[in-house]
């Protein structure tokens, strides 16, 4: 172990500047993630974040499993849009069998991926603001994401954990009166969304924490790798969603919202538009919900119907043999990117011909837009760390996975 | 949609703008590439890689000027044992492709790629983290999941699951 080296630490430069340990166990760094922070005064002069503290090792584990035992894992990554990764998951399985999924499937994934990103801006929002804060505005965000989790639980049974979506399709239908359920949570959000706007948008102190702090420019962003709303808040007009379309993204019409500050109220911005947008996009696929099965055709690959293994003898034979031996999937490989509430998501996930997959891995967003918080707080005060955390929304179960 | 065979026949890709330009640039350094999935491959020779990615970063035909990921396959026990891959992609012309160095077990090392895109400093040194490639020429290599003091590394094939008690 020649290459390796001690434990990281940073020595003061100068004999003015002292070395500053912000977090893991910090309320304004989302989680457990540490800062090393070298301050002359209250001005940053140095910033190192220092992550693994919640490194579980998901990638090795999904080399031990079948590929339809990966999805629970998918979760778990990041908490926050638990359907996003499922999502980037069951893609990547879908097009490495070549499969394809029925209309309905795709049009209820697409609307409960947008309810997850109102989820996961939702808590941005509110933990965010309360960083800084404003704490009304955190009480109000929890307030409707509660809608959006007690839908969660009526279409998976699960709030959080919801592993809804199945290689294949998704895995039951929707139960009756949801959709209505959704429609009410439709109609009343915007009005939500202007009650948050009424508090922050024009609010002095909010515009003064904001504007102008953790300034970045479209060249940096690119070239440290960042994405979603932390990109397009440099001016970067790129949505995967629209510019690559994935799960039939392209029957939907909606904007995408983009600032050209690059601050931390530009990011804030983009983040608050993309709720309205999201909340279109679900009520598009509510008017045009397609009928028909919510599974692909595929009984090697889908799991049969209850009922149909009450009395029919393949689908009990498929059902035992899917379950205890998996499928196997052909040789190959496949780099998936879906827009996850943070940017770029992808998975690439590489088979060998067998029922487990060779290797998964997760190129977390947060991960890449972390890279940028020194850029940003380098040469500021040190309240202005904490507002750019909350504005790159990073969250360290996808960051250390 | 049944899957369609993949391409792995240099000259029938040589049409593909990265391969095109690549190989007028420096034929050796493509080693070969592979369609498959709608997804283009290109394999480089361990030497190039840096060169391969300025050049395909600045070139006005490929701009492929966002690294969106780097990461690695171990092929335990076959020779060579791993690929380092790399995954562009071009923002202005809405396009991937993914680039792929092998590596011997013996000498797990690769030019770093960090001066081409300031990205690629998390993304490799978790693949050091991980796999225990060397990355020359990046700036702080060192641990980045894993405890400082861990021995071994995790992805690799031959270290177990439940790791070593």
């Amino acid at each position: 172990m020649a290459h390796m080296t001690s434990t990281p630490v940073l020595e003061p430069g100068q004999d003015r500047t002292m070395i500053l340990n912000m977090g893991p166990q910090h309320p304004s760094t989302h989680g457990v993630l540490r800062l090393i922070l070298e301050i002359d005064g209250e001005t940053v002069v140095r910033l190192m974040p220092d992550i693994g503290y919640l490194h579980t090792g998901i990638e090795k584990t999904c080399e031990a499993k079948f590929y339809q035992q990966v999805v629970p894992l998918t979760d778990r990554i990041d908490y926050l849009c638990p359907m996003t990764n499922n999502l980037c998951y069951v893609l990547a399985v879908e097009k490495l069998l070549g499969l394809e999924i029925p209309p309905k499937a795709q049009w209820l994934r697409v609307m409960l991926n947008e309810l997850t990103r109102i989820n996961s801006h939702l808590v941005w929002l509110g933990t965010h603001a309360l960083d800084i804060g404003a704490m009304t505005v955190f009480l109000y965000c929890f307030r409707e994401r509660e809608d959006v989790l007690r839908l969660f639980e009526a279409i998976s049974g699960q709030r959080m954990m919801t592993s809804y979506f199945r290689i294949g399709g998704v895995a039951l239908e929707p139960p009756l009166g949801f959709f209505d359920r959704v429609r009410d949570f439709a109609n009343r959000f915007p009005s939500k969304v202007d009650e948050y706007e009424n508090l922050l948008t024009g609010n002095p102190i909010w515009t003064m924490r904001t504007k102008g702090v953790a300034r970045i420019t479209a060249e940096d962003a690119i070239a440290l790798g960042a994405s979603g709303p932390t990109l397009r808040g440099s001016g970067v007009d790129f949505d995967l969603r629209r510019d690559m379309p994935y799960s039939g993204y392209e029957n939907f019409k909606f904007k995408v919202p983009v600032a050209q500050e690059g601050d931390v109220f530009a990011r804030y911005i983009c983040r608050v538009q993309e709720l309205r947008e999201s909340i279109t996009i679900v009520q598009q696929a509510l008017d045009g919900m397609p009928e028909g099965p919510i599974k692909a055709d595929a009984p090697k690959v889908v799991l049969p119907d209850r009922e149909k293994m009450k009395t029919q003898m393949e689908a009990l034979i498929y059902h035992f043999k899917i379950i205890t031996e998996g499928f196997a999937v052909p040789a190959g490989e496949v780099y998936q990117a879906v827009e996850s509430p943070r940017g770029e998501m992808g998975y690439y996930v590489v088979s060998d011909g067998t029922a487990k997959p060779y290797r998964v891995h997760m190129r977390a967003a947060c991960l890449a837009n972390l890279q940028l918080l020194p850029k940003m707080c380098e040469g500021r005060l040190l309240a202005d760390v904490v507002a750019a955390i909350g504005s790159i929304d990073i969250v360290l179960g996808e960051i250390d996975r | 949609m049944p899957l369609a065979a993949a391409i792995t026949d240099l000259e029938a890709l040589k049409d593909h703008p990265a391969v095109a330009k690549l190989r007028s640039w420096n034929s050796a350094a493509v080693e070969g590439a592979k369609f498959d999935r709608e997804e283009m491959t290109i394999y480089i020779e361990r030497s190039s890689i840096r060169d391969a990615c300025v050049i395909l970063r600045d070139d006005p035909s490929c701009a492929f000027n966002y690294l969106s990921d780097v990461s690695c396959v171990d092929w335990y026990p076959s020779q060579p044992r791993f690929e380092v891959v790399y995954e562009l992609l071009s923002i202005p012309k809405k396009e991937r492709v993914r680039l792929k160095v092998r590596l011997d077990a013996d000498s797990p090392v690769v030019e770093s790629v960090t001066s081409v895109w300031p990205s690629a400093n998390y993304f490799e040194r978790e693949v050091f983290d991980l796999f225990g490639i060397r990355f020359t020429g990046h700036p702080y290599l060192r641990r980045i999941q894993m405890p400082e003091d861990w021995e071994g590394h995790p992805l690799r094939k031959d270290y177990p699951v439940e790791g070593y008690r």
